[in-house]
Parts: structure tokens; C-alpha cells; sequence
């Protein structure tokens, strides 16, 4: 499974992943990165209802993400 | 004579930026709109040392790009008011997340203060904050805060202070974007500094770094300017170099330089004494937001909050209205028996209050519910919770509890939507959800219900409404998300606070805040609304009766029940010949293909428009039952045997059930209209609400009571 590109929504709780891409457009981006999203950033997944919204560690933030936010997201698994 | 400054407060969202506020200002807020948009501006006043101090709340923000109306809204503030002080709120529990706002206001060039607030976690947590070497690094002066034990405000305002009168030496420090990045800066601050009345108001750098980050609003008012070719053609030409060095979008990289700058000031005045431990609040989520466990507790909580609310309000509104009572026979005492300046009093003036009082208690005990599961930092889990379903109706988890309390009451159901960021998602959810049935419409229900169907099917009956209205929201949801808002889904992405104890004082603010909101600005319409129906159905006030009915009745004395039935019947010719009842008997002929096609109905319906639990009122005074409740007998016997000029049965199951399916649907009650107004600042949107509201309502009902025909059911 290493290695392989998956959409958020699809992450088991409890694994580290690498953000490869945000599939969407400036504003989405921005707003992600704001919230300390950026690509190439490392975040654990605590709470998944996969597949669906889901509840990030990235660094000492909680972050929740939507169903529709989080299938634009796609990670790595570390 | 006390000087005046003003100071904004900024800071992310959860940083405890308005407790901070209420400790400061206390009662002495108050709520307004920033000019032409629904954000939410919230001022206050304190006297502090020699000066007159006005606090403006700007709305919590991650960033001050020009994404979000929040952000442009506290962005434009700060360039346009000028504000004395910027004092930006630091969750310190999350120190570098938090930062990344107080580096763009860095950039601004705003006198800054920072608050690195609740500080005493950062402690548990064993971080250690070097303060003098950080607000050096910063080049801002930094005060350690607990907001929620208001320690430390004294220092922020002396801070605020020192900063105005210029005892702060501290040297301003900006952010290094790197040799590359600097370059391009440079070529485009000379550029820009040609244009004097551009930079008299921001700085260049500020303008350089946000064209470089491609915002919208600085590139707007750069194409104003008479160098904006020259300026923009820099960009354009910054731009694809940087993106040729890079390899990247520059806004990324400036992204990047700031959260660096941000870790390398952190990393020299940061200590960590030991690793953060699983805190408290991933236990608690463990359980509350467990995929199994989830939803249930969360549906329990609701469950709660609604017996909460409705068990403590009702009381309370029976207060209300017992004081409208006794007002109204108190005020009613002094003026003339039977004239229509005492009606005008009794039942259009203290009646119109009395609508508008009676939703007081429910409006605040729900609020106060919301507000404590807001504070205590579960409403986000709640909205993670439903995220999922309400994905599949276009919208997301924060349009839930919206949904929900409109089973209570729609007023404080689209009240509630405030708490959704995304405009379009928040009025799909406004328009919608007038359809969830409220607790008024529960006594037409239980009228028909009782009179028309029988007691092995009621259930059913009643069940099936509220699923109709459910249903039909989720479609006129759906319909709206894609013809009416259209555009990709909001993104939902929300900091998840950690579970906090909240305060009673934050409590009863928010409470409170809600409370008058509601009284200020719906609770005129509302009135207007009331004592218009009230001269609807009383004037003319002496209509010609087809009986000298005084004469009647005071030959009738004595005879108790021959005195009630001749008042009935008085008070039924008044409301027939009424504007009310003639504007029914117009509209009858529209009902008729619904099945109902009586007029006393179409008079209800009016009256339907205070609230809907008047219509059974409006049908007890049209059926001559005197004041009936949806509980009365006689009111039920009367309309089961109503009949048509030709002898033909009124009503029958299809029909009622028809009836009430309009009820359900129908223009929302005048408190409703009056809230959407105040809510999306507009008539437009009260005005389309009523409008399509009816017409689904005509067109459902008409499919209910054709097709029941076609299959033979209620004959």
C-alpha cells in the first residue's frame, strides 16, 4: 500500500500521511493553507466516518474536513 | 478631557477573541452590520486611564486575504478606519498556526499588540515562551493572557497604551522573502510609489506582496490606478519568473517564507519541557465522535436540548401570555366596551406585543442550549458528525442543527444558520427551512387529524407530514444548490477546538445578544404584522348584520346558552363581512382544485400568517364555536359536518389531509418572514420565500388531493 496516491476520505484512522495535492482552485487552496494545509505537509488522521468527512492532527490543530473537502485532498501514506 | 482611540481585536476563530472582548467592554456592546454586508460588527466602549477607548470586534480570521467576506470584511477595517491599535488574539496553545495572522498584519504596518491568550494551557502543556525574545523577533510587544479568568487585559490595554503614545521600543521587524521574491518586490514598489494616492493609503510593500499573491481586491483597486497597465504588466512578468525559479505559484512560496519565519522566531523562543500528551479532549472524542457511537449520543444531546427548551419554555409562555391578558382587560378596562379603540388595544396592540414576547423565552433557552454546546467546543463535532448525510443533500455538516431546531421553532432555526460560514450554503438552508414543521402547526394537525382520521392511523398521519416537509426540503435544497447557488460546495474545513468548560457569563451574552437581536429587529415587523391582520379581520368595524344582534342578546338575558350562541354568531358575521373574510371569499375559487374550497378555510389561512396555529382559532370563530382549540369537540363536529350550497360534504380525510399539507407548506408565519429578513439583510429573499413557499405548497397539495381522487381515497 506505500507509496500509493489516495483521497483523504479513504485514510484508515490513525495513519501519518504527506499531502501530495488539492485538487481545487485558488480559493480553496488558500484557504487551505492558511489553515497550515500546504502541500508536502506531513498530518495524522485521528477520526475518519470513511469514507467522509474526517478530523486531522496537523501539528497542534484539529482540523475538521468536510466529506467534500477531504475527497480533494490527496495523500500519501507514510 | 479624555482622549480617544480605538482598538480592533483580530485573531482566529476559537482564540477566545470574544471573551477577551466581553471582558473588556462587559455590557457595554453593541451589534451592527459593517456597510453592505451581513457580517456581523460588534463595538464597545471602556474608559481605561485617561482614555475613551472604542473596542471594535472584527470577525475571527485565519488570514486577511480576500477569499472571504470575513477576511476582506477585518482587512478592510483596519485600512480604511485605521484603527490606534491591532490587538491580535494568539491561541498560544497553537502558536504557529496563529501567527500566520499576525505576520500579515505585520505587513500591513498596523500598530500591533499581541495576546498570547490562554496561556496557562501552554503551560500544562510544558511549552515555555521566551516573551522578550519572541516580541523581539516579532518586533511586537506580546502580553501573556488567560481571558477566561480575565487575567492580563490591564497589561494589554497598557501595552495598547504605550503603543499610541510611542513608549514602545521595539524595533519592526518584516518578514525576509528571500533574495528572488525581495527582487520583484522591489521592481514593483517603484512601480507602485508613482502613484501617490495608491500608496498614501497602503503601504507599497504591502500592495507588492499581496499582487504578487495574486489577490483580487488589491488588483481590483490596482486596475483604478492610471499606472495599472505599467503595474500589472510587473506582475505578470514577477510572477512567471518566480514561477520559472520556483516552481510554484509565488503565493505558495510567500505562504511558505511567512510559516518559516514564523518557525524560526518560534524555535529561538520556544521551549518545549516535555512532549504534549494526549490531552483530555482526544480522549472525550474517542467516544463522541466514534463512527458507531457518534451519531446516537449526538441525536440524545439533541433530544435533551429540545426537552430542555420546550419543558422550561412552556411555562414562561404561559406567563407571557397570561400578562398579555391581564394588560390587555387592565388597559382594556379604561376605554369603552365594545368600541374599536379598545379592540385596537386589546387585541391589535397588546395582542402584537404579546406575539412578539411570546417567542422570547423559546428564542433564549435555545440559544442558551446552543451556546453552551458552541462554548464547550461541541457544535464542531456535532457538525462533523452529520457531515456525511448532509453531503448527500448538497450541504454540509453545519447546516444540520439549523435543520433541526426548526422542529421547535423556525425563527431561532434560521437564526442558528449564522453559524455557516459559506453564504450560499447558509441561505439554501434559510429558504428551506421554513418547510420543517414547527411546533405552531402541530394544533391544525391535531384538529384534522382528530376530526378526519381514525385513532389507528392518526400516527401515521401526523408522521407522514412532518416526513413531507423533511422531504421536500431536501428537494427545494437540492434545487436551489444547483439553479439558484450554484458553484462548487463550500469547502468545510474548521479548527476543532479542544472541549473547554464554559463560562455563565459568556453563556448568558450569547443568550442575551440573540434575545435582543431578535426583539430589535424582528420584533417590529412582527407587530406591524399582527395589528395589520387584527384591522383585516375587524374593519369595517359596524358591518350591516343580518340581525340587531345588541337587541338579541339583551332580549336573550337570562338564557345563558341562547346569550353564548347569539355572541357566536355576531362574532362569525363580523369576521364574514370583514376585509379578512371578503379577501377569503376572493381567494376561495384558487383552494378548489386542492379540494377545499370553503372560505371560512381561506379566512384561516390569513390569519394563518401570525402564526399557523391561528387558522384553528380563525375556524372556530367562522364555525360559530365561539373560541375553540384544536381539542374542541364541537369545532371537530362542525367541520365534519360542514356542507357545500348543494348538500355535499365539505370535508373528508382526502381533503383535511390535503389542508394540512398546505398548512405545513404554506408562506412562512410573519416572524419567520421577519427573521429572514433581518438575516439576509434584504427584502428580497422574505418576498421570494413567501412566494415560491406558496406555490409549492398550491402544487403538492393539489398533486395530494387530485391524485388521492384518481385512486378513489377520501370519497
Amino acid at each position: 500500500m506505500r507509496g500509493e496516491l489516495l483521497p483523504l476520505t479513504m485514510v484508515v484512522p490513525g495513519r501519518e500521511v504527506t499531502l501530495i495535492s488539492i485538487a481545487g482552485g485558488r480559493g480553496l487552496r488558500a484557504r487551505l493553507t492558511d489553515m497550515g494545509l500546504n502541500e508536502g505537509i506531513s498530518f495524522k488522521v485521528l477520526h475518519s466516518h470513511r469514507p467522509g468527512p474526517c478530523i486531522v492532527l496537523v501539528g497542534n490543530t484539529r482540523l475538521v474536513l468536510g466529506h467534500g473537502m477531504a475527497s480533494k485532498i490527496l495523500v500519501k501514506e507514510e | 478631557m479624555s482622549k480617544k482611540i480605538t482598538i480592533a481585536l483580530a485573531g482566529n476563530p476559537n482564540s477566545g477573541k470574544t471573551t477577551v472582548f466581553n471582558n473588556l467592554t462587559g455590557a457595554r456592546q453593541h451589534v451592527g452590520n459593517y456597510p453592505g454586508v451581513t457580517v456581523e460588527k460588534k463595538e464597545g466602549s471602556l474608559e481605561y486611564s485617561d482614555y475613551d477607548i472604542n473596542i471594535v470586534d472584527l470577525p475571527g480570521t485565519y488570514s486577511l486575504t480576500a477569499y472571504s467576506l470575513d477576511e476582506l470584511v477585518a482587512r478592510n477595517f483596519v485600512i480604511e478606519e485605521k484603527p490606534d491599535v491591532v490587538i491580535d488574539i494568539i491561541d498560544s496553545s497553537n502558536l504557529e498556526r496563529n501567527l500566520y495572522l499576525a505576520t500579515q498584519f505585520m505587513e500591513l504596518g498596523v500598530p500591533l499588540v499581541l495576546a498570547f491568550n490562554m496561556s496557562d494551557v501552554t503551560d500544562k502543556q510544558g511549552l515555555m515562551i521566551d516573551k522578550a525574545k519572541l516580541s523581539e523577533l516579532l518586533g511586537t510587544p506580546i502580553v501573556f493572557t488567560v481571558a477566561t479568568k480575565k487575567r492580563g487585559m490591564d497589561e494589554l490595554l497598557d501595552e495598547a497604551i504605550n503603543l499610541v503614545e510611542g513608549r514602545t521600543k521595539l524595533r519592526r521587524t518584516t518578514v525576509g522573502y528571500g533574495r528572488e521574491i525581495q527582487e520583484e518586490l522591489t521592481k514593483l514598489e517603484d512601480i507602485l510609489l508613482k502613484d501617490k494616492i495608491l500608496t498614501q493609503k497602503h503601504s507599497s510593500r504591502w500592495l507588492a506582496i499581496r499582487l504578487l499573491e495574486n489577490d483580487s481586491e488589491v488588483i481590483r483597486k490596482v486596475k483604478e490606478s492610471s499606472y495599472s497597465d505599467e503595474i500589472l504588466a510587473q506582475v505578470e512578468k514577477s510572477t512567471h519568473h518566480l514561477q520559472g525559479i520556483f516552481g510554484d505559484t509565488p503565493e505558495a512560496i510567500i505562504a511558505d517564507r511567512r510559516y518559516g519565519f514564523i518557525s524560526g522566531a518560534c524555535s529561538e523562543a520556544l521551549q518545549r519541557t516535555y512532549e504534549v500528551r494526549h490531552t483530555i479532549s482526544d480522549k472525550i472524542d474517542k467516544v463522541l465522535v466514534n463512527r458507531i457511537l457518534g451519531l446516537p449520543i449526538f441525536l440524545g444531546l439533541m433530544w435533551l436540548v429540545f426537552k430542555f427548551t420546550f419543558k422550561l419554555s412552556e411555562p414562561l409562555m404561559g406567563w407571557v401570555e397570561t400578562g398579555q391578558e391581564w394588560l390587555g382587560n387592565f388597559v382594556g378596562g379604561f376605554l369603552a366596551e365594545g368600541s374599536a379603540i379598545q379592540s385596537l388595544v386589546v387585541d391589535g396592540i397588546v395582542g402584537g406585543v404579546g406575539s412578539v414576547l411570546i417567542f422570547v423565552p423559546i428564542i433564549s433557552l435555545l440559544f442558551l442550549a446552543i451556546a453552551l454546546l458552541e462554548d464547550s467546543g461541541y457544535m464542531a463535532r456535532a457538525a462533523f458528525i452529520m457531515d456525511r448525510l448532509m453531503h448527500k443533500i448538497g450541504l454540509h455538516g453545519r447546516s444540520f442543527i439549523p435543520m433541526l431546531l426548526g422542529f421547535g421553532c423556525n425563527l431561532p432555526a434560521i437564526m442558528a444558520t449564522r453559524t455557516i460560514e459559506d453564504r450560499k450554503d447558509r441561505f439554501v438552508t434559510i429558504l428551506v427551512n421554513p418547510f420543517i414543521s414547527c411546533g405552531a402547526r402541530l394544533p391544525v394537525y391535531t384538529l384534522l387529524i382528530g376530526a378526519f382520521f381514525s385513532e389507528r392511523i392518526a400516527g401515521n398521519a401526523l408522521f407522514s407530514l412532518y416526513l413531507l416537509g423533511i422531504v421536500v426540503a431536501i428537494i427545494m435544497a437540492k434545487i436551489f444548490r444547483r439553479f439558484l447557488f450554484n458553484g462548487p460546495a463550500a469547502p468545510f474545513v474548521m479548527e476543532l477546538p479542544p472541549y473547554r468548560m464554559p463560562t455563565v457569563k459568556g453563556l448568558l451574552i450569547h443568550m442575551w445578544e440573540r434575545g435582543r437581536v431578535y426583539l430589535k429587529k424582528a420584533g417590529t415587523i412582527i407587530f406591524v404584522g399582527c395589528v395589520l391582520v387584527w384591522f383585516l379581520s375587524n374593519f369595517p368595524w359596524s358591518p350591516r348584520y343580518s340581525k340587531d344582534y345588541d337587541v338579541l342578546i339583551e332580549q336573550a338575558q337570562g338564557n345563558e346558552e341562547m346569550v353564548v350562541r347569539l355572541e357566536n354568531e355576531q362574532a362569525f358575521e363580523k369576521l364574514e363581512k370583514s376585509f379578512a373574510g371578503k379577501l377569503g371569499k376572493t381567494v376561495a375559487p384558487v383552494f378548489k382544485p386542492l379540494g377545499f374550497d370553503d372560505w371560512r378555510v381561506s379566512v384561516g389561512l390569513v390569519g394563518g400568517f401570525i402564526a399557523k396555529e391561528i387558522v384553528v382559532g380563525t375556524l372556530g370563530t367562522l364555525h360559530s364555536v365561539g373560541e375553540a382549540d384544536e381539542e374542541s369537540p364541537s369545532l371537530r363536529a362542525a367541520l365534519q359536518n360542514q356542507r357545500r350550497s348543494d348538500g355535499s360534504k365539505m370535508y373528508n380525510p382526502l381533503v383535511a389531509y390535503s389542508l394540512m399539507v398546505f398548512v405545513l407548506l404554506y408562506i412562512p408565519c410573519v416572524a419567520t418572514i421577519a427573521v429572514i429578513k433581518r438575516e439576509t439583510n434584504s427584502w428580497r429573499w422574505p418576498t421570494f420565500a413567501a412566494f415560491y413557499t406558496t406555490a409549492v405548497a398550491w402544487v403538492i397539495a393539489f398533486i395530494i388531493y387530485q391524485g388521492g381522487k384518481l385512486l378513489g381515497l377520501g370519497i
